[in-house]
């Protein structure tokens, strides 16, 4: 009976668990790192009309047109110049491909699914509504983002694939 | 059977699409014989055609179908050799069958070939084959079956000596030697080894097996003869009636043993994902792309033996090696498009039996003109544009044809004319339904743009304008359908649905001689010919298609009207205008229209000035759908890449001329934006 116990050697060993850190300001945000298809440095934005001020525009990703958010704009804290540091986190939101600016990456934590607290009553500022739980690693907050409702409501018909 | 170890997968995929065409020879062949147009080698023709589907459903595993099409197939046989004759009644049974198979081959691809119900269209194929069904011309099929009666089955022995080489043209004996145990209920199959040669003479590629097959069976000879139809010219055989010898007792003993067999191979059908689509291509188009990629590959070379030892001398080489190299791809691009070509007779075939199906049910005489059917046109619009045309169709026969009475009242012929037209026009493709009937009514077309607030009871519209209405959404509800001759029904969908392949479509009708309907559809939706635009610091595309012209206005050719409006004149005539910085709400230095540039754009036939800063150059552009990771944007179709690897907006030139009617602006359009910052460098 060898089977279910490599089972779940293989779930440990998956990412299921795993987030990306960034920062926003001097907070710290993490991401499932599944949602997570590359890191990328700042490349041409051409804005669209019409959108809320959060969309900063589109840009090539390999031939592909992928929409880029700017974090700090969706949760309230104030803008950034952009500069050589910034960092746009390529992510995949269902069949949708979507750019997060973030101010920067930190590293990557493995959580496990009891370290991390439902989240407080918080303000909006800290992005509550699109926060899916907290987790404490040291002496640092990580809180977990919700990218699909951070998304959802820019991205027409986002299907649950 | 796992879909992922089927070996099948594959050629069943190739199976459906053939067999797709192979249902659409039989249903218009199928409409000539009701329509007794069908001759002899037409019956032949359909015939084969069922008879291919039969063999190959039955190879592949499909079961279902190679049930049903074995019926259908049989009735076909006996009028195409003269042992029953065609009736209305048939005819329809016929085209039923047809649907059912067609039914039959979508669940088979589907996975599900057992949830379509086929017992009833086979009972009443069963019927026609007994002569038992009113369907059939009872005299002569009785007096057929009479014989058949009499007879009962026979038992036949046949020798099947496959010639030893026939591998080498793809063909399987063993089609035929099943073909032939399905004849009949009582079979067997003996192998004769004989021809075998020693093993060291072994030539595995070779055939050298023979086949006897006794089989009891009510089919006739001819029937049994073809199930050598295909491989005639690769075997020898003969045909022996055996009945009433003796040897006969001992063939039920291996009858379970086939049939087994053969249930093994049919059962279990294997999903297939619906939605996977493929193109056949034909191969001249295939080898003419081989072709071009050498090419393609050798200026490359040259480009690169020329970039290592580079010097400005040989600036001019370079420049023609680039030359060259920018004309394959361009080349290749072209052919790889004409790819996924197809010619719109793929759609238009389907309307021989709507038009004979609606026009028997509403009693009206009709005849279908097609023309153009060879004209392509991309495949993601062939698949998009069935169900406006049939609409259209639908909607011409129906509303716009008069009754035959009616016709003969007004002195035409009684049979009205629907015309179904495809043609190239300026690098467009146009699809026309036209109609020889009563003409839209603008008298009542007005009163219920009225009644329905579409327009001001004192608005003065012409003809064209009235015409055009029918396409306004709210136009056409069910209740209005019958006021109305209801051309209004659905035409608001027809107009989205081509809208949404970046065509347009337009209406032109005279009273009392017709109305004809023209949509006209882009070569392909993946590039267009675009103008790129400076609006703002920031680059806009503009469809070629749509651009008239561009003009530098002198400053007494913008006038504001009633205070907010502005127009351009143009040569005496005035337009309406838009300032396409305000409409995307890119603050911009150039405010003033002499100093900037006017692109006059035409959409459904309606000219309108449009104000960049500058005009940038001209270029194809590849479309990238915004909504693949972001959703539509007002004013805008996609997106593209330009060759500095920014992407640019493609405008959507029609969408931009309604800002110009309803007056919107940056006000409600922009202002989320206006301030944001600029296209950003690294």
């Amino acid at each position: 009976m060898t089977a279910p116990t490599f089972a779940q050697d293989l779930d440990v060993a998956s990412d299921a668990n795993q987030y990306l850190t960034f920062q926003l300001g001097d907070q710290e945000y993490g991401l499932e790192i599944l949602a997570v298809q590359e890191i990328k440095g700042l490349s041409a934005i051409t804005r669209m009309p019409n959108t809320p001020m959060h969309v900063k525009g589109v840009t090539n990703l390999r031939g592909a047109v992928v929409p880029i958010l700017d974090l700090r704009v969706r949760f309230g804290l104030a803008e950034r110049e952009y500069d050589r540091f910034t960092v746009f986190i390529i992510a995949t939101v269902g069949s949708k491909v979507v750019g997060l600016v973030v101010d920067a990456v930190e590293d990557v934590i493995d959580l496990a699914p009891d370290a991390i607290q439902p989240t407080p009553e918080l303000a909006s500022a800290l992005g509550g509504a699109y926060v899916r739980g907290i987790a404490h690693v040291g002496e640092r907050l990580v809180a977990l983002l919700d990218i699909e409702k951070i998304v959802s409501g820019d991205l027409a018909l986002l299907d649950a694939a | 059977m796992s879909h992922e170890t089927d070996p099948f997968a594959e050629f069943s995929e190739a199976f459906f699409e053939e067999a797709a065409e192979h249902v659409a020879t039989v249903e218009d062949g199928l409409l000539r014989l009701d329509a007794g147009t069908l001759g002899v080698e037409g019956m032949h023709g359909v015939f084969r055609a069922v008879h291919s589907i039969k063999g190959l459903a039955a190879t592949l595993g499909f079961g279902e179908v190679a049930a049903f099409t074995h019926e259908f197939e049989s009735v076909l046989d006996r009028l195409r050799s003269g042992t029953m004759v065609s009736t209305p009644a048939l005819a329809q049974l016929l085209l039923r069958s047809n649907d059912t198979l067609k039914t039959l081959l979508d669940a088979s691809r589907a996975g599900r070939a057992s949830s379509v119900p086929v017992a009833e269209e086979t009972a009443a194929l069963k019927a026609v084959l007994h002569g038992t069904n009113t369907g059939a011309p009872t005299a002569t099929t009785a007096a057929v079956d009479a014989t058949d009666v009499a007879t009962g089955p026979r038992q036949y022995s046949i020798r099947f000596l496959p010639r030893p080489g026939l591998f080498a043209t793809g063909q399987d004996p063993m089609l035929v030697v099943r073909e032939l145990a399905e004849l009949g209920d009582e079979v067997s199959v003996v192998c004769e080894t004989t021809r075998l040669p020693a093993i060291d003479a072994l030539d595995p590629e070779q055939c050298y097996l023979i086949w006897v097959v006794k089989v009891t069976t009510t089919a006739a000879r001819d029937v049994i003869e073809q199930a050598f139809m295909f491989i005639e010219d690769d075997c020898e055989y003969s045909l022996r009636d055996v009945t009433d010898d003796p040897s006969r007792a001992g063939v039920a003993a291996f009858a379970p043993t086939l049939k087994q067999v053969a249930a093994a191979a049919v059962g279990d059908p294997k999903p297939v994902a619906a939605e996977a689509t493929s193109i056949r291509v034909p191969t001249d188009k295939v080898d003419a792309l081989v072709d071009l990629v050498g090419e393609l590959v050798i200026s490359q070379a040259m480009v690169n033996q020329i970039a290592t030892t580079f010097d400005l001398g040989r600036l001019k080489e370079l420049q023609d090696a680039l030359a060259s190299l920018d004309r394959s791809t361009r080349d290749l691009q072209e052919r790889v498009m004409s790819v996924r070509m197809l010619p719109v007779a793929t759609v238009f075939n389907r309307f021989p039996r709507l038009v004979r199906d609606v026009s028997g049910k509403i009693g009206k005489k009709v005849r279908l003109e097609l023309q153009g059917a060879e004209t392509e046109l991309d495949k993601g619009m062939i698949e998009r544009i069935g169900d406006p045309l049939t609409h259209l169709v639908r909607n011409a026969i129906d509303h716009g044809l008069e009754t035959p009475a009616d016709r003969l009242a007004a002195g035409k012929s009684d049979t009205g004319t629907v015309m179904l037209r495809a043609f190239h026009e300026g690098g467009t493709v146009v699809i026309e339904v036209s109609d020889d009937g009563r003409g839209l009514n603008t008298g009542r077309i007005r009163e219920k743009a009225i009644t329905n607030g579409l327009i001001r009871a004192d608005e003065v519209l012409s003809d064209d304008e009235l015409h055009a209405l029918i396409f306004a959404p709210g136009f056409s509800t069910a209740a209005q359908v019958s006021d109305l001759s209801g051309r209004g029904v659905g035409m608001d969908v027809v107009k989205r649905n081509v809208e949404g392949m970046s065509g347009s479509v337009a209406v032109a009708s005279t009273p009392g001689q017709g109305s004809r309907v023209r949509i006209r559809l882009p070569l392909t939706l993946a590039i267009l010919d675009g103008l790129i635009v400076g609006v703002g610091g920031a680059s806009y595309v503009l469809p070629l298609l749509s651009v008239v012209e561009s003009l530098r206005p002198n400053p007494r050719d913008v006038r504001t009207i009633l205070g907010d409006g502005e127009v351009l004149v143009v040569r005496g005539e005035s337009l309406p205008f838009v300032r396409l910085h305000s409409v995307f709400g890119h603050p911009t230095a150039t405010t003033e229209p002499s100093q900037a540039i006017v692109v006059i754009a035409e959409t459904d036939g309606r000219r309108f000035g449009l104000m960049v800063d500058d005009v940038l150059g001209q270029q194809q552009v590849v479309i990238k759908n915004l909504e693949a990771n972001y959703r539509k944007l007002d004013g805008v179709m996609g997106a593209t890449i330009l060759g500095d690897g920014r992407v640019s907006l493609i405008c959507d030139i029609q969408e931009l001329f309604r800002f110009t009617t309803t007056r919107r602006h940056a006000a409600d359009i922009g202002a989320t934006t206006v301030g944001a910052p600029e296209d950003i460098f690294a």
